[in-house]
């Protein structure tokens, strides 16, 4: 292994060892909020996972799937909040 | 390197199962279900097939989250505590568990060169497509619309199927219904 495979397989650990600490606080995590930027926090930990392993194999196409997770990454905790402050997913009836 | 990507993902997918399962919070299921998809769409991207993981990421993490999440608000958020372990269903679990196992100590290692996959039909596709479609050089095109092309026509029909289905629950109804009250009796309230 030369320089540049070193340096991604140690962000690779790095990254999956942030991503263990992520998902230990989401097991845990005592009140909502704990869980909800845990698990934020391990869906844009999965992006950079991709984009490691991406140019690890040095596969150009990975990175749109990157992206893609990242809106999905986006709705999903949108709707989250949104369920967790309103109590609904629909707009607010207008009075 | 590769073995320590792969088993870290399995690792993570196999606590975040056990995690979901034990949960009683149904709306914290909920996020860890999405972090699953988004885990079992890494494992597929890692094994090379990013059509799959481009499904999964978009209908597993996307749509399902706020379906579940729907869903959830037209039922409760809980659901009660077990008072005890059931045997029947965790031995026909186990034992499910047990004979898929067994079931794939027949298939062929993992990336074996010599599976019957890599060395039976491909080559012949390759071979023969050229000749069997009068020229058409795609090979892809030639097996999903001609070699496989019932295999097509059904999942095509199945996509339709779910279409129409969409259509007629989502469509409204013309007669004469509470929601057109309803219109009336706010324009009402609003002009006064």
């Amino acid at each position: 292994m030369n320089n540049i495979d070193w340096m991604f397989a140690i962000t690779a650990i790095g990254i999956l060892l942030t991503m263990s600490l992520a998902l230990t606080r989401a097991i845990c995590g005592p009140t909502v909020f704990d869980r909800v930027l845990a698990l934020n926090t391990f869906g844009t930990k999965t992006v950079l996972f991709i984009c490691v392993v991406d140019f690890m194999t040095t596969r150009d196409d990975f990175l749109d799937l990157a992206l893609l997770y990242s809106l999905m990454n986006f709705i999903g905790m949108v709707a989250l909040l949104r369920f967790t402050h309103d109590e609904s997913l629909a707009d607010q009836e207008p009075a | 390197m590769s073995l320590l990507i792969d088993f870290s993902i399995l690792a993570f997918l196999v606590v975040t199962a056990v995690t979901i399962a034990r949960l009683r919070d149904l709306w914290a299921a909920i996020m860890f279900t999405g972090i699953y998809s988004f885990l079992s769409a890494s494992w597929m991207l890692v094994l090379d097939a990013p059509d799959v993981a481009f499904t999964e990421a978009a209908v597993g993490a996307g749509i399902s989250t706020v379906l579940m999440l729907g869903t959830l608000k037209l039922t409760g958020n809980r659901i009660p505590r077990l008072k005890r372990i059931r045997v029947l269903p965790l031995v026909l679990v186990l034992t499910t568990g047990l004979i898929l196992g067994y079931g794939t100590l027949d298939m062929p290692h993992f990336a074996d060169p010599q599976a019957p996959i890599h060395l039976h039909p491909s080559p012949s596709f390759v071979e023969r497509s050229l000749h069997d479609m009068h020229g058409l050089p795609n090979i892809v095109t030639s097996i999903l619309a001609s070699y496989r092309g019932y295999d097509t026509l059904g999942e095509t029909t199945v996509v339709l199927t779910a279409g129409i289905a969409v259509m007629l629950i989502l469509r409204r109804d013309k007669t004469p219904s509470s929601d057109l009250v309803g219109k009336d009796s706010t324009f009402g309230a609003s002009t006064k």
